[in-house]
C-alpha cells in the first residue's frame, strides 16, 4: 500500500458510520439496562432503530419489537427483528469500511452472489441458545448474575454435539466465559457494551431456524498451487482456529485469487500458547507448509463464495518451498478478492491482507505502550491484541523489522494492521511468522518445557481412562 | 475478553476452577495411583471441603486445609494469578495474596463433590469432539492476542 494512499485511509472514517454506529450504540446501552426497563433515552434509542431501517424490508417487523419492548414479555420475533436491524446497520459500516480499503490498497474485489438459501426445517436443539439469549436481553448486562452467566453451558450443549452447529457454540461458549469472568458487574463498571452487543447479536441470528449452515454456499471445487501468505490465529478459553490467509493459483490459468482456509478444535482453558497447534495436528500437510514455509498443491477442494476453501488434508500436499515476502510482492497487488457473504458482514471480519515495506517502526506511548508504523508520515498502529502468544513474532520483533505481511482490521473505531510475518530490517533473511511453531515450537527453551509438560497428551490421557470406561 | 491462564501442573490438579462462589477442582492422590479428590474453598464463609470422587471425605482435613486443598491453591494461583484468586474469594486486599492464602482456615462441611466431577468430565469431553474445517467467522471477535 502507498503512503498517500494510507494518508488517506486514516484521516477519516468513511460518511455514515459515525452516524449508524451511533445507532448501534443506542441499542447497546438498552442492553446494557435490560429490555424490560429501557427509560425514556432507550425507548429514544429503539425508535431511531426503528426509523433508520424504516425503508428496509425490516420496517415491519422492528417497528413491532420496538413498540412491544417495555410492555410485557419480549418474543422471540421481536429480539431477532433488533438483532436483525443492528446487523443490517453493522453490515452497512462494513461495506464502507471495505469500499475505501480496496480502493486504498487498488484491490477489485468479485460480485456478491445470492445469499445462501435459509434451512428449512426447524432445530428444537436451538431452543435452549434462544431462550437463555432472551433472558440476557431482558436482564441487561447490568442485571446478569453468576447464574445466568452460567445458563451459557445448557444452552451450548446440545449444539457440541453437532459440528454443523459448531458457530453457534464456539460464540455461545465464548460470550459466556466473558460473563462468567466478569459479572455481576459492580456499580461503577462499565460493560463493553459495543462487544457484547456484537456477540449478541451474531448468536440470535445464528440461533434461527432459517440461518444457513454454510456461510458462502454453494462450493466449487478448485485445484492449483496455494502459496500461504500467513496465519491469523484465534483463541477463547474453549476454542482455537487457524485461517489462513493465501493466493490460489488456479491450474487452469488465470489471476491467483486470495483465499483463507481455517482448521479449528474446541479446547480447555489450560491449553494456551505452545500447547494449542497439537490440537490441529491432524491437518498435517497444512501445518508442514505453514512451519517449514512451503507451498501447497491442492486437488479438488471446495471453495465456498465467501473465499473460504475447506481444507481436506488428503486432498492436499506439500510443495516446494515458497518465500510468502516474495510470493505477496509478485501476486497479491493483482489478486483477486472474492466477495463478503452477506450475513458475515462486520467491520470485525475485515482481514484484507497487505505487503508493507520501507516503514519505520515505532513504539509509542500513552495510555498503553504501543507499535506503530511510520509509512513517510502515515502512521499505522499495529495491534498488539491480535498478536498471537503462539508464536515467536512478538513485540521486539515486531519493532526491529524492516517489512512485514499483515491483514488491515478495523477495531475499536481504527485502523490497524495485524503482523503476520515480518523481515527484520537489519537482515531481511530473517523471517518471523506466526505460524513458526504449527509443528512445536523453534525455540529450543519452549521445545524442550513442552515435551516435558505436554498438557495436551495429560488431558487427553485422563479423557481417555475417565470417559471410556 | 477473559484474561488468558498462565497453566498448571496438571499431573498433580487436573482440573481448578472459579465457579459457584469457590475455587474448586478436582486433585491427584499423592499416593494411590487412580484415586482423585474434589477441594474446594468457598468465599462467603471460607468453608473447607475436601473428599474422594466417591465421597469419603479426606483423612487429612481438621480446620486447616490438607495437602489436597494446598495443592489446588497453589494450582490456582499458578493458573489464575494469586492476585485473581484472593480477590474471588475475598480476602483482604492489604495482605500478600499468596500469603493470606496459604494461611487460610474454615469450618469443614461436605462440599459440591459430585457436582464438582461432573464439570471435569464435561471439560474432559471438550478434547473428545472433533475439529473441523468449516470457517467460524465468529472467532474473529477473539483473536489469539498476548495479554498486556
Amino acid at each position: 500500500m502507498l503512503p498517500a494512499a494510507l494518508t488517506g485511509l486514516l484521516a477519516s472514517a468513511p460518511p455514515g458510520v459515525d452516524e449508524a454506529l451511533e445507532l448501534t450504540d443506542g441499542l447497546d446501552a438498552v442492553l446494557t439496562d435490560g429490555l424490560a426497563r429501557p427509560g425514556a433515552e432507550g425507548a429514544r434509542a429503539l425508535g431511531d432503530l426503528a426509523a433508520a431501517t424504516g425503508s428496509s424490508p425490516l420496517a415491519a417487523p422492528v417497528r413491532e419489537a420496538v413498540s412491544s419492548v417495555g410492555s410485557g414479555p419480549v418474543s422471540a420475533a421481536s429480539l431477532a427483528a433488533l438483532a436483525g436491524a443492528r446487523t443490517a446497520l453493522t453490515g452497512a459500516v462494513h461495506d464502507a469500511l471495505l469500499a475505501v480499503l480496496d480502493t486504498a490498497l487498488g484491490r477489485t474485489r468479485a460480485e456478491a452472489h445470492a445469499p445462501a438459501a435459509p434451512a428449512a426445517a426447524p432445530a428444537p436443539e436451538l431452543e435452549g441458545a434462544r431462550a437463555w439469549l432472551t433472558e440476557l436481553a431482558v436482564a441487561g448486562w447490568r442485571g446478569v448474575d453468576r447464574d445466568l452467566a452460567a445458563g451459557a453451558d445448557a444452552a451450548l450443549t446440545p449444539l457440541l454435539e453437532d459440528p454443523a452447529r459448531r458457530r453457534l457454540a464456539v460464540l455461545l461458549d465464548g460470550l459466556g466465559a466473558e460473563l462468567r469472568a466478569h459479572c455481576p458487574l459492580s456499580g461503577d463498571q462499565d460493560p463493553p457494551a459495543r462487544r457484547w452487543g456484537d456477540l449478541w447479536a451474531r448468536a440470535v441470528l445464528l440461533a434461527q431456524d432459517a440461518f444457513p449452515a454454510w456461510p458462502g454456499a454453494p462450493a466449487e471445487e478448485v485445484s492449483g498451487r496455494l502459496l500461504p501468505l500467513g496465519a491469523d490465529l484465534h483463541q477463547h478459553p474453549t476454542a482455537f482456529q487457524v485461517q489462513v490467509h493465501a493466493l490460489l493459483e488456479p491450474s487452469g490459468g488465470g489471476p491467483a485469487r486470495l483465499v483463507r482456509t481455517s482448521v479449528s478444535a474446541l479446547k480447555v482453558d489450560v491449553l494456551t500458547r505452545e500447547s494449542v497447534w497439537g490440537l490441529v495436528a491432524e491437518h498435517a500437510a497444512l501445518l508442514g507448509a505453514l512451519a517449514e514455509h512451503r507451498a501447497l498443491e491442492v486437488e479438488g477442494m471446495p471453495l465456498l463464495d465467501g473465499g473460504d476453501l475447506v481444507w481436506h488434508d488428503d486432498r492436499a500436499r506439500k510443495g516446494e518451498p515458497a518465500d510468502r515476502f516474495t510470493a505477496a510482492r509478485l501476486h497479491l497487488s493483482g489478486a483477486a478478492a472474492p466477495a463478503v457473504p452477506a450475513l458475515e458482514r462486520h467491520p470485525a471480519r475485515i482481514a484484507e491482507p497487505v505487503l508493507l515495506e520501507g516503514y519505520a517502526a515505532k513504539r509509542t506511548t500513552g495510555p498503553v505502550p504501543g507499535l506503530a508504523l511510520d509509512l513517510d508520515g502515515a502512521r499505522l498502529p499495529v495491534s498488539l491484541l491480535r498478536s498471537p502468544d503462539s508464536s515467536s513474532l512478538d513485540v521486539k520483533a515486531a519493532a526491529s523489522s524492516g517489512a512485514c505481511i499483515g491483514l488491515m482490521r478495523w477495531d475499536a473505531g481504527q485502523w490497524s494492521v495485524q503482523l503476520l510475518g515480518v523481515a527484520a530490517k537489519k537482515a531481511p533473511a530473517g523471517q518471523t511468522h506466526t505460524a513458526d511453531w504449527a509443528l512445536g515450537p523453534t525455540d529450543p527453551k519452549s521445545a524442550s518445557a513442552l515435551r516435558k509438560s505436554d498438557p495436551l497428551g495429560t488431558l487427553r490421557e485422563r479423557a481417555g481412562k475417565l470417559l471410556r470406561r | 475478553m477473559v484474561p488468558t491462564v498462565h497453566g498448571r501442573r496438571l499431573g498433580k490438579v487436573p482440573y481448578v476452577e472459579l465457579a459457584d462462589g469457590r475455587v474448586q477442582g478436582v486433585v491427584s492422590s499423592g499416593s494411590a495411583g487412580e484415586r482423585v479428590y474434589v477441594s474446594s474453598v468457598s468465599a462467603d464463609s471460607r468453608t473447607l471441603s475436601c473428599a474422594t470422587n466417591n465421597n469419603r471425605p479426606c483423612g487429612g482435613l481438621r480446620g486447616a486445609p490438607c495437602k489436597h486443598i494446598r495443592s489446588l491453591i497453589d494450582e490456582a494461583c499458578r493458573h489464575y494469578g494469586a492476585e485473581r484468586v484472593a480477590a474471588y474469594l475475598r480476602m483482604d486486599a492489604g495482605q500478600d495474596a499468596k500469603d493470606a492464602l496459604m494461611g487460610l482456615q474454615g469450618p469443614v462441611e461436605p462440599g459440591p463433590t459430585g457436582v464438582v466431577f461432573t464439570r471435569f468430565l464435561r471439560y474432559l469431553s471438550y478434547l473428545e469432539h472433533p475439529g473441523t474445517t468449516a470457517p467460524i467467522p465468529e472467532m474473529h471477535w477473539f483473536p489469539a492476542g498476548r495479554s498486556a
